[in-house]
């Protein structure tokens, strides 16, 4: 075996350039996806360094990246929250999609796109990043107000809903008909579903076949891992793209299996989704960013102010004051990993599309957490004023 | 209903779960159990009534910790209420103390139930608590034995245990 030295050494740089980043970032309570971005924008063709060597690796990376990113999703995913977000917030789940999917669509028809651009465009402004946005909460300590759940289960029917819309995407991407992508569509719902029922009322025997012989970290990693991707690639074949085949392998397991199989992935994952967000900013050559960079921040300005409607008018459902609603709008804002995912799965040849996604996620991934940071916090006590005693009506109609 | 109040669950998808409820007092609080098994406790106050002010973040430990504490001298008022249904029958606790004739022999050497009537239906042993000991149990000094019986089959489940030497 015959070791390249160019690559290890530049692989070695990015990773340890990302660290940093990455450090940089949390010290903030930042997300360090834009600054990924950032690093993939600055090499490669036309940036600082060219990385020639560790090129093929992180395209390769970057495909199993976002495999592993809607592996560990649909993990997270359990029946009971969903059936429970539908119940009860379907009503704010479709204000949500209604309200930000048209912007991306618009913005996408009077930039001249092509139907996919148009489509990917309304995906990537529809979608907030669950990641960022769970991690914020918590970082905020906001688990205990009372519009976190309402913003939860919007993020959670998101998730669902790009299930149903990454198949579309795949085969209109692909150049397929519309009767072509319906049947992708009703083919990846029917599958997203069958792994709904098999997880419901299978879930546990699958778990037990997982888990047989009590395997240790290494062998369930090597076991889901393989499962995984054979299923997306199968999912790939079939015009359903390997991210959704993956999204229900996720989904198909509960329990103490989706539990260990999240612990042993974890790791594997930010590996890999670093990769892929590196991936997707080399993918976009810097002097394309330049043009696009004032619709980016049009679209970018729209697509806050109507995901603070939505945030608004789910927290409204929920009975929050108007403090909490601004909290659940702006929180939402943030756009992230699954964005990229859209603009991943048509890849970016459409060099525009790419810069202009790019350049939007770089925006709302950072200002998103920072708006909601400083919206709708606790004034400052002001003295004389007795501590406030709430009874009634505060827990009612929950 | 937990315990026999009001206790509002609500799920946070993706996160964990959220249980609420007003205190006598008048208090809202929160505990939040999160996926990661920890667990956070929070008080609603100040002039944002949807807002919470996060007082604790525990780590499972923490919080198995905590619970221990608030839960183990409780055990036996529980048979407390579990006795009132039966005229005549009550319960109570029994400490073995250091010193006491039956530190670190067997629950069956005592014939306490032989001798008094009255059934030993668990041992609180710090945190711990072992539901209805077998005869080989090993009685260790600071055990607290829950006995439920007549009155005075308690009374003289009390002597044997803590007579004097």
């Amino acid at each position: 075996m015959k070791v390249s030295v160019a690559l290890l050494l530049e692989l070695g740089i990015i990773l340890a350039a990302l660290s940093l980043l990455g450090t940089l970032a949390r010290r903030f309570t930042l997300s360090p996806i834009p600054l990924y971005l950032l690093a993939g924008l600055a090499l490669g063709e036309g940036g600082i360094a060219p990385v020639p060597a560790a090129g093929p690796f992180v395209e390769t990376g970057a495909g199993i990246g976002v495999v592993l990113l809607l592996l560990v999703l649909g993990l997270e995913f359990t029946v009971p929250e969903f059936t429970a977000s539908l119940r009860r917030h379907l009503p704010s789940g479709a204000v949500d999609l209604v309200l930000n999917a048209t912007p991306g669509a618009v913005a996408g028809w009077l930039l001249g796109l092509d139907a996919t651009g148009i489509l990917t465009l309304a995906g990537v402004t529809y979608i907030s990043s669950s990641g960022i946005i769970a991690r914020l909460l918590s970082d905020l300590r906001r688990l205990g107000n009372r519009e976190t759940p309402a913003v939860l289960s919007v993020l959670v029917l998101e998730d669902f809903a790009m299930a149903a819309f990454l198949p579309l995407l795949a085969v209109v991407a692909a150049g397929g008909t519309w009767r072509q992508a319906l049947l992708g569509v009703l083919m990846a719902l029917g599958a997203v579903l069958a792994a709904l029922a098999v997880s419901y009322w299978w879930g546990h025997h699958l778990g037990r076949a997982l888990l047989h012989l009590r395997p240790d970290a290494e062998q369930l990693l090597l076991r889901v891992l393989g499962v995984t991707l054979i299923v997306a690639a199968l999912a790939e074949a079939a015009h359903i793209s390997a991210a959704v085949g993956a999204f229900i392998v996720g989904l198909s397991l509960t329990g103490e299996a989706a539990d260990r199989a999240r612990q042993v992935l974890s790791p594997l994952r930010d590996l890999f989704a670093a990769v892929f967000f590196l991936s997707v900013g080399l993918s976009v050559r810097p002097e394309t960013l330049l043009p696009v960079l004032p619709a980016a921040l049009l679209l970018g300005v729209v697509t806050a102010l109507t995901k603070l409607a939505a945030g608004w008018y789910a927290a409204r459902r929920e009975g929050a004051g108007h403090r909490g609603r601004l909290r659940a709008g702006t929180a939402l804002i943030a756009r992230g990993e699954f964005s990229l995912v859209m603009i991943g799965l048509v890849g970016v040849r459409q060099d525009r599309l790419g810069a202009l996604a790019a350049g939007y996620v770089l925006l709302l991934a950072v200002t998103g957490p920072v708006l909601t940071r400083f919206a709708g916090t606790r004034p400052a006590p002001s003295a004389g004023k007795g501590r406030q005693v709430h009874t009634g009506g505060d827990t009612a109609g929950r | 209903m937990i315990g026999g109040m009001d206790v509002n669950e609500v799920l946070l998808p993706g996160v964990g779960m959220r249980y609420e409820f007003a205190t006598r007092e008048g208090d809202r609080m929160s505990v939040v159990a999160l996926r990661s098994g920890d667990f956070e406790l929070m008080t609603y106050e100040g002039v944002d009534p949807d807002e919470a002010r996060v007082v604790f973040r525990l780590t499972r430990e923490e919080a198995d910790t905590l619970a221990g504490i608030l839960g183990a001298p409780r055990i036996a008022e529980r048979f407390a209420d579990l006795t009132k249904e039966v005229p005549g029958l009550s319960a109570g606790q029994v400490e073995v103390r250091a010193g006491g004739p039956f530190v670190d022999r067997l629950l069956g050497e005592t014939r306490a139930r032989t001798r008094t009537g009255a059934s030993i239906v668990a041992i609180v042993r710090g945190e711990e608590v072992i539901p209805s000991p077998g005869p080989e149990q090993v009685l260790h000094a600071g055990d607290v034995m829950v006995v439920i019986g007549t009155h005075d089959g308690i009374a003289q489940v009390e002597q044997i245990i803590q007579a004097d030497q």
